[in-house]
């Protein structure tokens, strides 16, 4: 069971009370449908799936029930960082280094 | 039966205390705290089982938790019935019955044994290359053949009696096992001062020092420290210690499941104790000293009943004051099973010899033997042993230059092995923790940690009590002092330590036909040295892949004996070193564990909550039958006077067709949508326009995925300018709840609207027939209810039956209706008014099933049952709910996707069967030529059907391919025995030009 740090509410709290949300940082286009197929296709149904570092939403469901970001390793299951819904991407080897 | 095995006065059980216990019938005398394998090893009694593929005779290997071969089934009276226990761990108690298992029709005559002799018919991969074809034999014939000829312990059949419980707890230092180092560490941690947690799995703690009682600590012996140690811990305030508790996992973030035996071991269970706990620790530190456990020797009938490891020899000698035999051989490749030799000797068991594979053994060890006058033979092998159902003589041979020698024969009834030891690392591997081969200590030994854990004793490689004691008190003050406490590191004075060392073997050289040999590497799934070496002929190059082909590892002791070996054998059979060829993964749990002590409080009526509306008790008092929808209870119909279902439904359906119904609503989902973008969100989320609908209107709601299917549907009203109440399927609020707030903090953040649950706040009633004004008008007050004033699909405050009410003019049947929502707390009231009210007319309660049907009659859809995530609304008939001018809305532009436009779509339309009195199958496959060969082309399926009472006939409707291009066509369904003929129809049967509404 994961500990996850809720950027609202500022408190690392048990997994069971947030919910997974996919992949972060794919925004609905302004206008589908000025979109081509291969573009729609695209934003509908293909996903990074990276082994390692990912960018992903989770909401505290069972909580303040906002929706946030994350950054997780898919290997380790480690959380880097959490951070607001609409928040730039947060660059994390910049980061590592900040933090060295 | 007499404890001729037995020492008087030795070891650690209550010689003053017998218990009595059964063994296959017979009755058996142990001491308190004997386990079942301690006290039938003090009576002579080797032969526990037989094996799961040969059926060959099995006995006793180890005196722990990681016992391959000793499974027996115990009972503790009616219903609490256990397999696989493992006897090294079960203790004895007064009226325990145990069974032997794996035999018919006797322990020691076993039907099932002629495996064996057909052994080498039977090699690895055998179930993989016979039993593959034909495809029908697998249900018939291998199937039933694999699960009578294999199998442990039989599943108990009752319900489990007892209860589970469980609970969480936090610590600063949590401490897996009980030997020299956890105790060390856990009193480096507990004096520090840091909440500190001691499990330990076996009844008493201690570990090895149990089975060591002639070292010296601190000028104290072995047992006489323990006992101190023990006493300060336990008068720590900040130290907890936990016995019969074992760690079967260990999870992200420091968290460890801990699972604690809590009656198992007791004749006569307090009322109502639980019977297993388990608990969820999460730790701030992990210290992991789980020791090592001795690895066995690979030689032919390495299995026999009397053949155990040698330190497990030496912990019934010590801790349970039993011999295991009267005349033992020790064969070994380890120093420490020398040591083993010589406690037996000082004993009075007669040790004939001790064999090592190593030509060469320090002169201290075999002084030391000579002088107990066994015989020293080093540079030797082991190449066979006899015996039937007992050990009775080992072959052993010279080995010099890589030949083995001529052979002779030791008569013993005890054969002690020792293949060095295996550093316990299951929990550090359940974190995927690395490990890395140590060739000196010829060992996996831990390498990156990721987790905040220690790794101290044995664990690490380390051999001796006194390195364990100085390892596990610098571990627990690493643990202390990363939890911010100030923590020192206890130095142990230790004398008559026995230290020792020795060296990895694969299988024993033999000279004999190798190919012949039973030399078993895995004991409890029969798996031998040559099935290894058969595997990696045969092409399997992974050691994953070589586990599973010939299952080395798979049973439920996960290989804690056999990984080594197997491993040492694959590699060479390879030509590979040990660490290129790796090493398979432990997962949890450690021990295998009831699903009693997982589910813990989640059971019968506390595994899920029942959700049930306000006028629940009413439909109970009426005797209604029930049905779960999402997690409600929903009244399903209402057998009056002895009625079946199907009467039942008949009479609520004709109800609401020709006079009234009424009907419980409130698990519909619900919403307020309020604020000053309130509309434009809906137009945003739902397919239909919403800006233009006034307040006092409601309006069917379509609501899509980006991917353009159909994820929900229902009623939406408008109550004012900034104001919707939306209702959605039952089983879909909270979906739509999540997928609306998704989209309105992530997407549209800039909109002013605020979404609430409203779903338990309202009780709705449905009231639906001809005669349904007739009964809610003189109960409402404030609102004309005339067609003109109130219309189809209006929606107002008011007050009905003198409650505060939103009332909607809806229908799901096709019939004049209305649903009338008022608070919660007064749900039951309003159903009691209104069911009262409707007497004089006729008024009949109805369930989900005439609910069901209704809305079939009238083609409307069921959003899970006629759509399944792949219909789109032109697939459902429903295009005229999608807003044409709408610029966009979610799902929109997947509505032109290649695959959406494309013609053949499958299309939801009503079938009628040609036999008006079949009712077909939900679910059943469509064809359009019945005479077509197998496999048939499906172009469809049946989604709903029903009896109509209405239609005097059944009706159904479909999801078709092309289907409304079919209408009046003539469709096949083949089902067991017969083809089925059905019409293709428009799927609104009942009233289709909806007259019935406008009145």
């Amino acid at each position: 069971m994961l500990l996850i740090h809720c950027p609202y509410c500022d408190e690392t709290l048990p997994e069971p009370e947030f919910t997974y949300a996919g992949e972060a940082h794919v925004a609905r286009p302004a206008d589908p449908m000025a979109l081509s197929d291969e573009e729609w296709r695209d934003f509908l149904f293909v996903r990074s799936n990276p082994r390692g570092t990912h960018y992903e939403r989770w909401r505290h469901i069972n909580g303040c029930g906002r929706f946030f970001n994350a950054i997780r390793d898919t290997v380790t299951d480690k959380f880097a960082m959490t951070y607001r819904a609409g928040e730039p991407r947060p660059n994390l080897d910049a980061l590592k280094e900040a933090a060295e | 039966m007499t404890q001729a095995f037995r020492i008087p006065g030795a070891g650690r059980v209550d010689h003053a205390k017998p218990v009595r216990f059964t063994f296959d019938g017979k009755t058996v005398e142990g001491r308190e705290g004997d386990t079942v394998a301690s006290a039938l090893l003090a009576n002579g009694i080797h032969l526990l089982g037989r094996s799961f593929k040969y059926h060959r005779p099995r006995g006793i290997v180890s005196a722990g938790s990681e016992e391959p071969n000793a499974l027996v089934g115990t009972s503790r009276g009616p219903g609490r019935s256990e397999p696989n226990t493992r006897a090294t761990m079960q203790e004895v108690w007064d009226g325990l019955t145990v069974e032997s298992q794996n035999r018919w029709p006797g322990l020691d005559f076993d039907v099932g044994a002629i495996n064996d002799r057909f052994g080498r018919f039977l090699p690895a991969g055998f179930y993989y290359k016979t039993f593959m074809w034909p495809r029908s034999f697998w249900d018939k014939v291998y199937e039933p053949f694999i699960r009578r000829a294999a199998g442990l312990g039989r599943s108990p059949t009752e319900p489990d009696p007892d209860h589970y419980a469980s609970r969480h707890l936090h610590c600063d230092v949590l401490v897996v096992g009980s030997g020299p180092a956890g105790l060390a560490a856990a009193l480096s941690a507990g004096r520090s001062g840091a909440q500190t947690v001691l499990v330990d799995e076996h009844a008493e703690m201690g570990g090895t020092l149990l089975s060591e009682p002639g070292v010296r600590i601190d000028g104290q012996g072995a047992w006489g420290w323990l006992d101190a140690a023990l006493a300060e811990l336990r008068g720590l305030p900040n130290v907890r210690l936990m016995t019969r508790t074992t760690a079967i996992g260990y999870y992200h973030q420091n968290m460890v499941g801990l699972c604690q035996k809590l009656t198992d071991h007791m004749a006569a269970p307090p009322e109502g104790a639980p019977r297993e706990r388990l608990w969820r620790v999460r730790a701030g530190q992990v210290v992991l000293a789980q020791g090592a456990i001795e690895k066995p020797l690979v030689f032919d009938g390495n299995d026999r009943p009397g053949v155990m490891l040698a330190g497990a020899a030496r912990t019934f000698l010590h801790r349970f004051g039993v011999k295991v035999g009267h005349r033992a051989v020790v064969v070994t490749s380890h120093d420490s099973a020398w040591h083993a030799a010589f406690d037996l000797a000082r004993a009075g068991v007669a040790v004939a010899a001790v064999v090592d594979v190593r030509p060469e053994v320090s002169r201290v060890l075999t002084g030391q033997a000579e002088a107990l006058g066994i015989e020293v033979l080093t540079g030797h092998t082991v190449t066979g042993t006899t015996g039937r159902l007992r050990v009775a003589s080992v072959r052993v041979n010279p080995v010099r230059g890589g030949r083995v020698g001529a052979g002779r024969t030791i008569a013993c009834d005890a054969l002690l092995m020792c293949g060095g030891w295996t550093p316990s690392l299951h929990l550090f591997s359940h974190t995927k923790g690395s490990l890395a081969w140590d060739a000196g200590a010829g060992a996996f030994l831990p390498d990156r940690k990721t987790e905040e854990c220690e790794i101290a004793g044995a664990g690490r490689g380390l051999w001796g009590i006194a390195a364990a004691l100085d390892d596990g008190a610098k571990a627990g003050a690493a643990a202390a002092k990363a939890m911010g406490r100030v923590a020192g590191v206890g130095t142990f004075a230790v004398e008559a330590d026995r230290t020792g060392d020795g060296v990895v073997v694969k299988e024993l050289p033999t000279d004999r036909n190798a190919g012949l040999a039973k030399a078993f590497i895995d004991f409890q799934n029969d798996v031998t040295a040559k099935d290894i070496r058969l595997a990696v002929r045969e092409g399997m190059r992974s050691i994953e892949h070589v586990k599973r082909y010939t299952t080395n590892g798979m049973a439920t002791d996960q290989g804690k004996l056999s990984n080594i070996n197997g491993l040492m054998i694959a590699a060479d059979a390879l030509g590979k070193e040990a660490p290129q060829v790796g090493l398979t993964t432990f997962r949890p749990p450690y021990t295998p564990t009831t699903f009693g002590a997982l589910a813990g409080y989640h059971k019968g009526s506390h595994f899920e909550v029942t959700r049930r509306t306000p006028i629940d008790a009413w439909a109970e008092a009426q005797g209604a039958v029930f049905e779960p929808v999402a997690l409600w209870r929903r009244a399903w119909y209402f057998p009056q006077f002895g009625e079946d279902m199907h009467a039942a439904v008949a009479r609520e359906c004709r109800a609401v067709r020709t006079q009234v119904g009424m009907f419980d609503a409130s698990t519909l989902g619900k919403i307020e949508v309020v604020g000053p973008d309130a509309a434009a969100f809906l137009e945003r989320m739902y397919t239909n326009p919403w800006a233009r609908l006034q307040p006092g209107r409601c309006r069917y709601g379509l609501l899509l995925g980006e991917d353009g299917f159909i994820r929900d549907d229902g009623v939406i009203g408008r109550l004012a300018d900034d104001k919707f109440h939306v209702t959605t399927t039952t089983g879909g609020a909270a979906r739509v709840l999540n997928m609306m707030e998704d989209y309105l903090q992530t997407e549209w953040p800039d909109l002013d609207v605020w979404l609430t649950s409203t779903t338990e706040q309202w009780a709705v009633v449905a009231l639906q027939g001809p005669n349904a004004r007739t009964v809610l008008e003189p109960l409402v007050e404030g609102l004309d209810l005339s067609d003109a004033a109130f219309p189809h699909m209006a929606v107002a405050e008011c007050t009905v039956a003198g409650f505060p009410a939103r009332l909607f003019r809806v229908s799901f049947t096709g019939e004049l209706g209305f649903e009338v929502n008022v608070p919660a707390r007064h749900g039951l009231a309003l159903w009691e008014a209104i069911w009262a009210a409707g007497q004089p007319h006729g008024i009949t309660a109805y369930g989900t099933e005439t609910m069901h049907i209704l809305r079939a009659e009238k083609g409307f859809i069921l959003v899970g049952q006629d759509t399944d995530g792949t219909v789109t609304p032109g697939d459902a008939g429903l295009d005229w709910a999608i807003g044409k001018q709408k610029k966009d809305f979610v799902g929109k532009r997947s509505l032109q996707r290649p695959d959406i436009v494309a013609k053949g779509r499958k299309q939801l339309v009503g079938l009628l069967t040609e036999d008006p009195k079949v009712v077909l199958e939900e679910g059943a496959q469509i064809v359009a030529d019945p005479n077509q060969p197998l496999p048939m082309t499906m172009i469809g399926h049946v989604t709903s059907s029903y009896w109509s009472e209405a239609m005097g006939r059944s009706i159904a409707m479909a999801l078709i391919e092309g289907g409304r291009d079919r209408m009046g066509e003539v469709l096949h369904i083949p089902m067991p025995g017969r083809t089925l003929r059905a019409t293709v129809a428009a799927a609104n049967f009942v009233d289709p030009d909806g007259l019935r509404l406008k009145v």
